[in-house]
C-alpha cells in the first residue's frame, strides 16, 4: 500500500470503539501502545501517541455511539484516525480551548470532561486535523513524526 | 523514598503489585480530575487521587506512572483491581485525605512532578 504524502505503510491496524463503554475505554489505546513498544518506537514518541490516542478514545466513548480507529505506521510517522458516529462538535475552535466542555455529569464523575482533551491532543501530536458535522460525527486525524 | 516507604508513611494498604513497590519514587501529582492528570503528570510519577474507576489505571498506563495512591479510604472497583493486576501497576489505599497525604509526602522529600502550570491563562 502506498501513500504519496507519507510513504509506504509499514503497518496498518483497525479497531472499533463502543460509545458509552467506560469499562473497556482505553483498550484500543492500550493495544496501540503495545504495538508501538513491540516494534521499537522511541519511548517518548510512544508516550505522546498513547496520550493522544487515549484522549481521542475517551472522546469517542463520551460523545459518540461508536467509532472506528485506523492506526498506521510509516517510515516517517504514526497516523491515528478516529472517526465516530455521534453528536459532533458545534464549534471546533471553541472546543480546542482549554476548559471549554460540553460534558455531562456522568462523564465528569468518571474524572473526565474538564475541557482539556483536544488541547492535550494538540500538545502531543505534530499535526492535528478535526472535521465534524453536528448530529453526524467527528473525524480526528493525528500525525506524530517518528 | 520507595513506594513501600510511601505505604508505611501513610498507613496505606498495598492492594496490587506489592512486589513492584521497592522502586524509588521522587515526584507526585495529586488530582481527582483525570483530564488534568493526562495533561500534566510526568512519567515515573506517583498519582495521588480519589478516582477509583478503571480509567485511573488506563491513565497510569498511558502516562507510565509509577503507581497509584488512592486517598480518603476509597475502595477501588473490582475492574480497577483486575486491570491494575494485568498492567502490573502498584495500587495502594490510605485513609488520609488528599491534603494530609500530600503534606506528609512533601515533608519527607517528595515534590510535585510539575510545580505550577506555566501556560495557564489566569
Amino acid at each position: 500500500m502506498q501513500n504519496h504524502e507519507t510513504g509506504e505503510f509499514l503497518l496498518e491496524k483497525r479497531f472499533s470503539i463502543e460509545g458509552g463503554d467506560f469499562i473497556h475505554a482505553g483498550e484500543v489505546s492500550s493495544a496501540i501502545k503495545k504495538i508501538l513498544k513491540d516494534i521499537g518506537i522511541r519511548s517518548e514518541i510512544v508516550r505522546r501517541a498513547s496520550i493522544a490516542a487515549y484522549e481521542a478514545e475517551i472522546n469517542v466513548v463520551c460523545y459518540a455511539r461508536k467509532g472506528e480507529v485506523t492506526f498506521r505506521v510509516t517510515q516517517q510517522c504514526l497516523q491515528l484516525l478516529f472517526k465516530d458516529e455521534g453528536q459532533g462538535i458545534v464549534d471546533i475552535e471553541l472546543a480546542m480551548q482549554e476548559g471549554y466542555s460540553t460534558a455531562t455529569e456522568a462523564i465528569r464523575e468518571m474524572g473526565f470532561g474538564a475541557g482539556m482533551g483536544l488541547s492535550n491532543i494538540k500538545k502531543n501530536v505534530d499535526r492535528l486535523k478535526i472535521d465534524s458535522e453536528v448530529g453526524i460525527g467527528t473525524c480526528v486525524e493525528m500525525i506524530i513524526n517518528t | 523514598m520507595t513506594l513501600k516507604d510511601v505505604a508505611k508513611l501513610l498507613n496505606a494498604e498495598i492492594l496490587v503489585c506489592e512486589d513492584g513497590c521497592d522502586v524509588e519514587v521522587k515526584t507526585a501529582f495529586a488530582a481527582d480530575l483525570l483530564s488534568d492528570v493526562l495533561a500534566y503528570a510526568k512519567e515515573g510519577t506517583l498519582l495521588i487521587t480519589g478516582i477509583t474507576n478503571p480509567q485511573v489505571i488506563r491513565t497510569a498506563e498511558m502516562l507510565e506512572l509509577i503507581g497509584i495512591l488512592v486517598v480518603r479510604g476509597k475502595t477501588p472497583d473490582v475492574e480497577t483491581l483486575k486491570l491494575a493486576q494485568t498492567k502490573s501497576i502498584p495500587l495502594m489505599v490510605t485513609k488520609y485525605i488528599m491534603f494530609e497525604s500530600c503534606g506528609k509526602l512533601y515533608q519527607n522529600g517528595m515534590v510535585g512532578c510539575v510545580e505550577f502550570v506555566p501556560n495557564a491563562k489566569s
